[in-house]
């Protein structure tokens, strides 16, 4: 396999902050390492407060006080030069955000711009990494609207005059007009209803598939991860705990969350009884010692209660941290 | 059989703007339905946002009126409610659970102070101890305790934590009826499969109706007696909650269940089938 176009390894990004003499450390994102390949989907799964949001966050180099980064290393290859986010001036960061690496975010109303026409955010954002002079821009622009099967006029409207799908797909094509390696998807269709929801999902999933990229996308919704990633990572209060091709996570997941978590879905046309999970998500002031699942875990046993299980290949490809993983199902 | 909750043929229209640039936005289109009292089931409302769901919901709680129809409560209609007196036994009845318990509870007030709070003016319950007890039963029902939310501010508390005390707060004038506004959508998903059951438990314990509101129809299968699709304000689709699902008649609740995404992975690989 060529080199992955993104190595993330060892890394640790946590809020500190000091107010009236105390100090709190929230660990956030507490040593993740994992690669993504050209031309892959990465999906990033987690409940409310498990890090995704940090880690990717720190991913794209959006650090701001009192989030810090303390250890560990984000390395981009565009071309064929290593890039370290963390360790590259603001100027060459300037130059790789929207052309090589670009954003599609939850709420299209924080990307676009409300009182200015559409045409002008494109300008905004893309109008330097493309170089050409004005009306060649505008027709790059609008020959990506058509290939996303979007109508030109789109360029002339105000955000507010579109309808939320519609804004959600503006922001894709915004996104997607550079031409970027690698596209950060947080949560891009969770406002959405599930009819216009299964529209951007396709939309996402063409345009990626026509530009190679590689997307990272997250979102805490596991039928989205099941029907669009071509891997998955599950994130645990801070922690990657289970990481595999989606299709074998899905099949056969081996840490003790991710079965639970898979298990409780609701299926449309099944009434079988869904267990909930006991207890809830940990405060990542204070974690519990250990693996930080294991006051919720049904397989705990005492080292659990005492070491962080260290995240292991169990069959190739498919990682997790656990010291009593669920057995293996062969396909 | 009587009946205890009659929506007949109600509407709801909204304007917006100014004199004279005025829009009218009709949010619910004559929308009709029925509960009987002494067969408690789960009614599902369904559709995708705008399509006038929690307008319905706010009329059936009594906090915006019709525009045309009427709703009446155990034979009540709820525009004759007039003075407090009347709207404390109306509340007492029917009780609503919201969205997101991050918003319901004001986060520099101590939760059990609700609870006592509703105890004392909605149930009617006097005495610290019988005060107690009654939260403490009311919580006992959602699998909490009241040592476990004792002096403790929303923010200590989970989201599903949070909502279960929410049901909790709700229970405790032993209503009639819930009107529960989209309760799992903001519920991690560990979590929701609990709060889901726990809305199946209290029909069957309780003998409490709920009209359930949401966008999900995976859920919706689960968890309904009946269901009612609504699009643009008005029902499209309505009957028993499987057969229903099972097999949409109307164009749009077909679209609806065909866009839901099934949490299996497609047996061609992940790529996604539009």
């Amino acid at each position: 396999m060529s080199e992955p176009v993104l190595t993330v390894s060892g890394l640790r990004a946590w809020y500190r902050t000091s107010a009236y003499g105390v100090s709190r450390e929230v660990r956030a994102v507490d040593d993740i390492s994992l690669s993504i390949a050209a031309g892959e989907i990465y999906g990033l799964a987690g409940e409310s407060s498990s890090g995704k949001t940090t880690l990717i966050k720190t991913i794209a180099n959006a650090i701001q006080p009192p989030l810090e980064v303390l250890a560990g290393s984000v390395v981009f290859r565009f071309g064929d030069r290593p890039v370290d986010i963390h360790r590259i001036s603001r100027e060459a960061l300037g130059k790789i955000r929207w052309k090589h690496l670009s954003y599609i975010m939850q709420g299209s109303m924080n990307v676009l711009n409300p009182v200015r026409r559409v045409r002008h955010t494109f300008f905004d954002f893309a109008f330097r990494h493309i170089g050409r002079p004005k009306p060649e821009f505008l027709q790059v622009v609008r020959d990506h609207l058509q290939r996303l099967h979007l109508a030109p006029d789109v360029l002339d409207a105000f955000p507010h005059q579109l309808s939320g799908g519609m804004r959600q797909r503006v922001t894709i094509a915004l996104a997607t007009v550079c031409r970027p390696e690698f596209i950060i998807a947080d949560e891009p269709t969770t406002a959405l209803d599930v009819v216009v929801q299964k529209g951007v999902l396709a939309m996402i999933h063409e345009i990626q598939r026509e530009l190679g990229s590689s997307i990272i996308f997250v979102t805490h919704d596991m039928a989205v991860h099941a029907n669009l990633t071509d891997r998955l990572g599950i994130m645990y209060a801070g922690r990657l705990v289970e990481e595999g091709r989606t299709a074998d996570i899905f099949r056969a997941p081996r840490h003790p969350y991710t079965a639970h978590l898979i298990a409780s879905l609701p299926r449309l046309g099944d009434t079988a009884p869904k267990k909930g999970l006991d207890g809830a998500p940990p405060n990542l002031a204070d974690p519990p010692p250990g693996c930080r699942f294991h006051p919720r875990c049904p397989r705990a046993s005492d080292i659990c209660r005492r070491e962080a299980p260290p995240m292991a290949e169990l069959s190739p490809g498919h990682r997790a941290a656990c010291f009593h993983p669920e057995p293996e199902r062969p396909a | 059989m009587s009946a205890l909750l009659e929506v007949e043929d109600v509407s709801r229209v909204y304007r917006t703007g100014g004199l004279f640039a005025a829009r009218r936005v009709t949010a619910v289109d004559g929308v009709s339905l029925q509960l009987e009292a002494g067969r408690p089931e789960i009614l599902t409302v369904v559709g995708e946002s705008g399509s006038g769901k929690t307008t319905l919901a706010r009329m059936i709680l009594g906090m915006v009126p019709p525009s045309t129809g009427a709703i009446r409560f155990k034979g009540k209609d709820l525009a004759d409610i007039r003075g407090s007196r009347a709207r404390l036994a109306f509340m007492k009845e029917v009780q609503p659970v919201f969205q997101n318990p991050f918003e319901a509870f004001n986060p520099m007030k101590r939760l059990d102070r609700y609870l006592f709070a509703t105890a004392r003016r909605m149930a009617g319950v006097e005495g610290e101890a019988a005060i107690r007890d009654a939260a403490d039963g009311a919580l006992k029902e959602v699998g909490l305790s009241l040592a476990e939310v004792r002096g403790r501010y929303p923010h200590e508390l989970s989201g599903g934590q949070l909502q279960r005390v929410a049901i909790a707060r709700a229970l405790i004038s032993k209503p009639a009826l819930l009107v529960a506004d989209e309760p799992v959508s903001m519920i991690d998903a560990s979590l929701r499969a609990s709060i889901v059951n726990l809305l199946r438990g209290l029909r069957e314990r309780r003998g409490v109706s709920i009209i359930y509101i949401t966008h999900d129809l995976a859920t919706a299968y689960y968890v309904s007696d009946r269901i009612l699709i609504m699009r643009h304000g008005k029902v499209v689709e309505s009957g028993e909650a499987r057969a229903v699902l099972d097999d949409p008649q109307h164009p749009y609740s077909q679209l609806l269940k065909s866009s839901v995404l099934s949490p299996e992975v497609p047996p061609t690989g992940a790529a996604f089938h539009a």
